[in-house]
């Protein structure tokens, strides 16, 4: 009798446990289910917003066929989606080194757009006057030292003063951006900051249009892969991401592989504004990174900072981007639809980590003890 | 006079997954009794115990209190049944006064008055003999008085049920002695207390009755008086145990490094090290006793290098006296200097002189290991940095307290800790994981280390498998002086006369021991010499095999004595 009594007013209604190990397959069914139900509410939403698909239900799966419209229907959006997905991997990889080192740089869209800057503006004045191959390879080591330094400098500041790298290089984005407006001023005397595109300093092309990018984009990742897992360097980097005093205590100096990670991550940087100022646009603007260099961040942190998974987190983010895109044009809905739609997708892909990281024990299910169990296993067994 | 129950537990049953952490767990406990909870590590003691003190529910079973069934969800459910219990961890806030904190979280009608509550805390202080003053600030306290202000905390919110979670495992022996003393009267008073211990010695003093678990069951509960150690452990561990520690003699003990004049100031300029100096030999351990937080870890941490004394010498011996020369840590420019000081000779004991010879016959010679030093190596380690000190060849070994934080990186797998010391050996940028990944498997097999294969991140291991780890990857670097801090912390006693064990053979290699304990039993069991530190400062080194843990637990404490005997 008395323990009936207890029973009703045992334990709270759900227990949070940290899960020790999940299943790879586990994990991806969790995803892959987020994905789907993320889906769902986009067209419920959809189903909400957009007055055509009110008017005719039987539309809603021309809205699903949107999304692959956007980056499979014709050969020139499949081309289209790779470049994108090349240049977005690109600046995600640039900024993963300093992720596994805990080093929480947000400033990929400066150190990009710097590196544009740098490139154009060795096109700007030396396009013409100089062979088109030495044109290139001036571009290339401009955009590489501007990414660089604009990568160093909130490291030595951390490593001089301990400064908090989030904030410097957050802040060192505006500062990027607002170059580019000092230097538009100056190069366009017209007073429109609209820079033509040079006739000089652009990438050759094999067969494609945009091959050579997504060409040099994927050795890029296989060689960063093999530089973060494979290499003493690479090693360096997880143990002082992991514990500082671990690094310290084995003779690692940390500030030097701070200084050394945070160079390597501002080059790659350049390496992405070398292709878009060469590759792609020929011009530089204050939006000529885009957002990319945060949407990067995602694209890091979804793969788990591995290179080689993030060739799909890059694919998913544009696939949705793209798709997002097609669909405010077939149903005529303009500006912040598709913003709203990406916006609901990335909420469940990303909340769904939380589901691969916890388990949820309901009361009364047979599995509730576990959950205690598993918040007390920690170290003891 | 019959005595009364206080609390009952009936087949109490706790699983955390397809494990039990109790199972059928009946316990009695009478008023005006110590009761000590007596097992190892996961044996369920402390599961048993915040189930009383409703941190957790249990899934079957009942408890009862005063006889009558009891429903304990919460902490506070447990404070209205009476039950109070004192955690390893104190929950304390610093800025506060002992009364302060006391009456914190409590709610009383009327005014607060901060001056009833000193009286009323005084009283309390009086009848069971604690020394406080309600006054003190808890930053100004040392470990002892903030468990004395957790105890009051209990007491004044009227607990008759006290839990004491392994309370002496922070506390100097006299400290041990005057809590011993205040339980005693809480006793005398009516009060059932019920403390949790894995110290033999401490529960054969203080307690009326044993209850021994054993992973989650009820073993057995005897009456102190009916029993002894040995049958303890055997209850315990569930079979014999060998409770001794073999300590050989130290042969040709020399000296290793010479520690003199240590001064050592924190970033923030406090005087971490007073002027400490000492001599560490080769095959003996010094141990090194003192409160927590009196240096020792400091004093390891600037010997690998980790901090730059302000002043004195640290002085490391390379044992090379009479052995060949190699090119192992030397260049070729290195050892012509050495030779030009007249620092070899050859097998015959004639000096060495390299003059007018080519460097190919140089590089002959020394390789045909006939060129021998003439005296051990002598260098000085100060201001260098580990890693000055590894090229150098002079291999330390240091076991740091925080094994997780400092010593291996839990995400990473026992291949990969392994590295941690030997990833820059070998040419080129790429890491070599075939080697460490064989050390890996030789220690899992020597040190039998209970893990799912070398690829387990290491964070899943348990803390004892997780010392092996570290220790084994230390002993494997073969090193000329090993330093432990605490290696015996959170470690079951099986784990623990394991790495007493190896620690006593790193000793009979000849290797320089050092070892950071707390447990005064086990430092003058284990150690030859054992070096006191009070506040940063040496108290003195005395002799393990004569001296008494009264006389090292005075050394422990005498200045901190001398300034409350100043105060009084």
């Amino acid at each position: 009798m008395n323990r009936r009594q207890t029973e009703e007013v045992r334990e709270p209604l759900f227990h949070l446990t940290r899960r020790m190990g999940i299943s790879p397959v586990k994990a991806w069914g969790i995803r892959a289910a987020a994905f789907v139900l993320g889906m769902l509410a986009c067209g419920l939403i959809a189903f909400l917003l957009i007055e055509r698909l009110r008017e005719n239900p039987g539309r809603i799966g021309a809205f699903y066929y949107a999304f692959i419209k956007g980056s499979f229907s014709t050969s020139y959006k499949f081309w289209k989606f790779l470049k994108n997905v090349a240049i977005l991997l690109c600046i995600s990889l640039a900024l993963t080194p300093a992720f596994r080192m805990r080093f929480w740089n947000i400033g990929g869209e400066g150190q990009t757009l710097v590196s544009v800057l740098g490139a154009i503006a060795v096109d700007f004045y030396f396009g013409g006057r100089i062979p088109e191959w030495l044109l290139l390879i001036l571009m290339f080591a401009a955009a590489l030292v501007s990414g660089a330094v604009w990568g160093v400098i909130p490291a030595l500041f951390r490593a001089k003063w301990g400064t908090n790298e989030t904030l410097f290089t957050l802040m060192m984005n505006y500062v990027a951006t607002y170059l580019v407006s000092f230097f538009l001023v100056v190069w366009v005397p017209n007073g429109s900051s609209s820079l033509p595109r040079q006739q000089h300093g652009r990438l050759p092309t094999i067969g494609n249009d945009y091959l050579l990018i997504i060409l040099i984009v994927l050795v890029l990742t296989i060689g960063l892969y093999i530089y973060l897992y494979y290499t003493k360097h690479g090693y360096e980097i997880s143990v002082v991401g992991e514990s500082v005093r671990t690094a310290q205590y084995v003779g690692i100096k940390v500030n030097r592989v701070i200084i050394r990670t945070m160079i390597l991550s501002g080059m790659l940087c350049g390496l992405a504004g070398y292709l878009i100022a060469a590759g792609l646009d020929q011009t530089v603007t204050t939006e000529s990174v885009g957002g990319q260099g945060f949407t990067g961040i995602m694209v890091s942190w979804l793969g788990g900072f591995n290179p080689l998974t993030m060739i799909l987190t890059a694919g998913l983010v544009q696939f949705l981007n793209q798709g997002a895109s097609q669909i405010s044009q077939d149903f005529d809905v303009s500006g912040a639809l598709p913003n709203v739609i990406t916006g609901i997708m990335l909420f469940f892909i990303i909340g769904c980590e939380f589901f691969v990281n916890y388990k949820i024990h309901f009361r009364g299910s047979k599995k509730h003890a576990e959950a205690a169990a598993e918040m007390g296993r920690g170290i003891g067994k | 006079m019959e005595k009364q129950l206080a609390l009952q537990l009936r087949g109490v049953t706790k699983h955390f997954g397809n494990k039990h952490a109790n199972n059928q767990v009946d316990l009695d406990v009478y008023k005006g009794e110590i009761l000590a909870i007596l097992g190892e590590n996961g044996s369920g003691k402390t599961t048993l115990m915040n189930m009383i003190a409703g941190i957790y529910y249990p899934d079957e079973g009942q408890i009862l209190i005063d006889g009558k069934e009891a429903v304990i969800r919460s902490p506070k459910d447990a404070f209205d049944h009476g039950i109070g219990m004192i955690h390893q961890h104190f929950k304390l806030v610093d800025l506060f006064t002992a009364a302060e904190n006391i009456v914190l979280g409590t709610r009383q009608e009327g005014r607060y008055s901060l001056r009833a509550v000193n009286a009323e805390v005084a009283e309390i202080v009086e009848r069971y003999g604690f020394h406080l003053d309600p006054a003190k600030k808890v930053y100004d306290m040392s470990v002892s008085e903030k468990q004395t202000v957790e105890i009051i905390k209990v007491l004044y919110r009227g607990a008759d049920i006290l839990i004491l979670d392994e309370p002496t495992a922070v506390l100097t022996p006299q400290e041990i002695s005057r809590l011993f003393d205040v339980m005693r009267r809480m006793k005398e008073d009516g009060k059932s207390i019920i403390i949790i211990t894995h110290k033999l010695n401490e529960v054969l003093e203080v307690s009326d009755r044993v209850t021994i678990l054993r992973k989650g069951d009820h073993v057995a509960t005897v009456n102190t008086r009916e029993t002894d150690e040995n049958q303890l452990t055997e209850m315990m561990v569930g079979r014999k145990v060998s409770l001794n520690i073999r300590r050989s003699e130290p042969v040709n003990a020399v000296p290793r490094i010479y520690v003199k004049d240590l001064n050592l100031y924190s970033s923030e300029g406090i005087h971490i090290l007073k002027d400490l100096t000492f001599t560490v030999r080769s095959g003996e351990i010094l141990g090194i006793a003192g409160i927590a937080g009196s240096g020792q870890r400091e004093l390891l941490e600037t010997i690998v290098g980790l901090h730059k004394p302000a002043t004195g010498t640290i002085t490391f011996i390379n044992p090379k006296k009479d052995k060949p020369v190699t090119f192992f840590h030397k260049s070729l420019k290195r050892v012509k200097e050495l030779a030009a000081q007249d620092a070899f000779h050859d097998r015959n004991m004639n000096p060495v002189s390299f003059q007018g010879m080519r460097n190919r016959d140089i590089l002959k010679w020394v390789q045909s290991e006939d060129v021998l030093f003439r005296e051990d190596e002598v260098i000085d380690l100060r201001d260098r940095t580990p890693l000055e000190i590894r090229q150098l060849g002079i291999r330390l070994s240091f076991v740091p307290e925080d094994r997780l934080g400092m010593g291996l990186v839990g995400s990473m797998d026992m291949t990969d800790n392994m590295m941690l010391r030997s990833y820059r050996k070998g040419h080129g940028i790429f890491l070599d994981r075939k080697k460490p990944q064989e050390l890996a498997e030789q220690i899992l097999r020597d040190l039998s280390v209970d893990t799912p294969g070398v690829s387990t991140p290491i964070r899943k291991l348990s803390g004892g498998n997780v010392q092996k780890v570290l220790v084994g990857r230390e002993i494997a670097f073969t090193p000329k002086v090993f330093m432990a801090a605490y290696p015996v912390r959170g470690l079951d006693i099986k784990s623990s006369y394991m790495i007493y064990d190896l620690l006593n053979q790193q000793k009979e290699k000849g290797i320089a021991v050092i070892f950071v304990g707390e447990d005064l039993d086990v430092l003058l069991e284990l150690c030859d010499r054992i070096l006191v530190m009070n506040a940063g400062s040496m108290t003195g080194i005395v002799d393990a095999r004569t001296t008494t843990k009264e006389e090292v637990g005075l050394m422990m404490t005498r200045t901190a004595r001398r300034s409350g005997e100043a105060e009084e």
